[in-house]
């Protein structure tokens, strides 16, 4: 372990170490051209490491991956469309579409609504509380995906009837007098999907409700106070005033939060690797790729999920350009 | 990786007023309603940690044989038996010890690094003018929402044409790719908002750009360098899908990987597994916890990584 700790060290070191060396001589290089050429070329010295990055881990693997897609499995011959052919037609890949579209249409909603209310309520208590409960609810934010697996198996946690129950679910349920159940197996009607986005949303909605928390403090008094003069209800003002003024941050937490989910794989792949009809698109492209070593399949899932994400592409750029003009 | 442009006034600059929001004179006026739902919400949020933690300190028997809350319920019985073997255990058995230092040699440059690239980036996008500008700024704003699984297949087999899968500058490379985008908007939003005139003041004093990024906008920059050092280092450390790819599981493995194989093995009692999970979150937590000022200003800065 000590050789280890050195070790870490050293890497650590020698990596940040170059990093700053590559900056410097960069710089250096630069000033040794005539002053004019300095000066035009300076801006491009600065951004070009991390343009490089940028063109090495997204754009060049973006078109080459396009390209990978229409090739088999080991990237040798074309196959033209086959591999999304053969996708889309594949019973498992349409449900794994489905499990997708499910979440899409739970998450983002249920993280909006509950981070929302929790925001509201919250706001209400003495500042000592506000910020404890918050801290609470945001804390699973720091935790990996990988931890909160772990904490949400314990809870779906199984054993065989008659041997003692170590996991909440099944111990609250048959002290109710029900059969223990393999809660995360129970594929019907979706149920598993469902306990799987309970994961999610326990470790996301911390991140919602912070949002939320700071655009309701920061609806200006008087908006309220003219709404109450004007004889409105709290639902009322909650409704026509507060709302309207934070309706941009419930648009960016529900764009966050599906672009993350769009994405998901940790969580899915920990808990149930996608068996038992749990499977999405990030579990499936990892299990193409790695377990049946299909290149031309995989990079096909990916195509498609960057042809879904385009429009929040557009939207983000667009919002950008909107943000900017009004600098 | 997930980011977000934030539209809104309200949350670009948060206009902090005296306390009072939606109802009348602010904090405090809650009901016995309100706070019995919060309480309750905290409980269904706290619990389950309570249960992996408490899960993580008991025997192999107690912990696989009866539930964790019968510590509580049988306190005489079972907390004298309470026991910190299953975090030696994953520490020096388990492989936990290794992984976190695995952890910490890929999070920490992979945190350094694209911030130093990033603020040359953000620098130059903010105080230097050249031609097409904005158009490369576009182009960094449309990769926020890239999925980085693109990247998968194309960098696998370039690591391996270059024999560097499985080692640490394999992850630091690739989560400088990733988190490369987010960095350079982040912070050129924050450097943006400098008061121009300090850089042409510096200038007039003979400052080279050089000068004035270290010594004068770097230092100004701290709140949202640190915002995002933080979203970057917790990415990194959490971060499993970039681990199992580029770096795999094995002697360098990170420590979300550790815990994946303990959880995945069968027969692998839940007082160990538990106890993992724990040590990969104390770092973490910690950091979140004394750090939660600069976080939250990030996250209202209007980004997020997930």
């Amino acid at each position: 372990l000590p050789v280890k700790i050195v070790t870490v060290i050293f890497t650590v070191l020698a990596g940040v170490g170059a990093a700053l060396v590559v900056y410097w001589l960069l710089n250096k290089a630069v000033e040794l051209l005539p002053w004019r050429w300095e000066n035009r070329l300076k801006p491009f010295a600065y951004i070009l490491p991390a343009f490089a990055a940028i063109t090495l881990y997204l754009i060049y693997p973006a078109i080459r991956t396009f390209f990978l897609s229409f090739r088999n499995a080991d990237s040798t011959t074309w196959v033209g469309v086959k591999n999304y052919t053969d996708l889309l037609t594949s019973k498992d890949f349409q449900q794994t579409l489905l499990n997708n579209v499910l979440w899409i249409v739970i998450v983002p909603f249920s993280t909006v609504l509950i981070g929302l209310l929790i925001a509201v309520l919250a706001d209400r208590l003495s500042p000592k509380s506000e910020n404890l409960s918050k801290t609470l609810i945001f804390l699973p934010m720091a935790i990996s995906a990988v931890g909160a697996a772990t904490v949400w198996r314990f809870i779906y946690a199984y054993n065989p009837p008659g041997q003692p129950q170590v996991g909440l679910l099944n111990a609250i349920w048959t002290a109710f007098g029900g059969k223990p159940v393999a809660w995360l197996a129970q594929s019907t009607l979706h149920f598993n999907s469902l306990l799987l986005m309970v994961t999610l949303l326990w470790a996301q909605i911390g991140f919602s409700m912070v949002l939320m928390s700071a655009a309701i403090k920061g609806v200006p008094t008087e908006t309220v106070e003219a709404g109450r003069i004007d004889g409105a209800s709290e639902f009322q003002i909650f409704r026509r005033i507060v709302i309207p003024q934070i309706w941009g941050t419930i648009v960016t937490v529900f764009v966050t939060v599906t672009i993350t989910v769009m994405k998901l794989f940790d969580i899915v792949y920990v808990m149930t690797n996608g068996n038992f009809n749990t499977n999405i698109i990030g579990v499936d492209f990892f299990n193409q790729l790695f377990t049946n070593l299909d290149n031309g399949g995989a990079a096909a899932i990916v195509v498609l999920l960057t042809l879904a994400v385009i429009p929040i592409m557009i939207y983000q750029v667009r919002q950008f350009r909107a943000q900017e003009a009004a600098r | 990786m997930t980011a977000t442009v934030a539209p809104t006034r309200a949350v670009a600059e948060p206009k902090r007023r005296s306390r009072g929001a939606v109802g009348e004179g602010g904090g405090g006026r809650a009901n016995w309603l309100t706070k019995g739902t919060v309480f309750l919400i905290c409980a269904v949020w706290l619990i389950p940690t309570i249960g992996i933690l408490v899960t993580s300190f008991r025997t192999v028997d107690d912990a696989n044989t009866t539930g964790w809350w019968e510590v509580f319920l049988h306190p005489f019985k079972y907390i004298p038996a309470l026991t910190t073997e299953n975090y030696t255990t994953a520490i020096r058995q388990a492989g936990i010890g290794p992984a976190l230092l695995n952890s910490i040699a890929i999070a920490l440059p992979a945190t350094f690094i694209p911030i130093l690239i990033a603020a040359f980036a953000a620098y130059a996008f903010t105080f230097m003018q050249f031609p097409g500008r904005d158009t490369l700024f576009v182009v960094i704003v449309s990769m926020l929402v890239v999925p980085n699984y693109v990247a998968f297949v194309p960098i696998l087999q370039l690591y391996s044409n270059i024999h560097i899968a499985g080692t640490f500058p394999a992850a630091w490379l690739a989560h400088i790719g990733f988190g490369m985008s987010l960095a350079v908007f982040i912070l050129r939003n924050y450097m943006s908002s400098l008061p121009k005139e300090i850089i042409e003041s510096a200038k007039i004093d003979g400052a080279s750009h050089y000068q004035t990024f270290w010594r004068l906008i770097l230092p100004m920059s701290i709140p949202a360098l640190a915002a995002f050092a933080i979203f970057q280092f917790l990415w990194t450390w959490n971060d499993l899908l970039v681990a199992l790819v580029f770096v795999g599981p094995g002697d360098n493995q990170p420590v979300t990987i550790a815990v994946n194989s303990l959880l995945g093995q069968q027969g692998t009692g839940w007082e160990l597994v538990t106890a993992g999970g724990i040590l990969s979150m104390i770092l973490p937590v910690v950091i979140f916890l004394s750090m939660q000022r600069f976080f939250v200003r990030g996250l209202t800065a209007g980004s997020v990584k997930g």
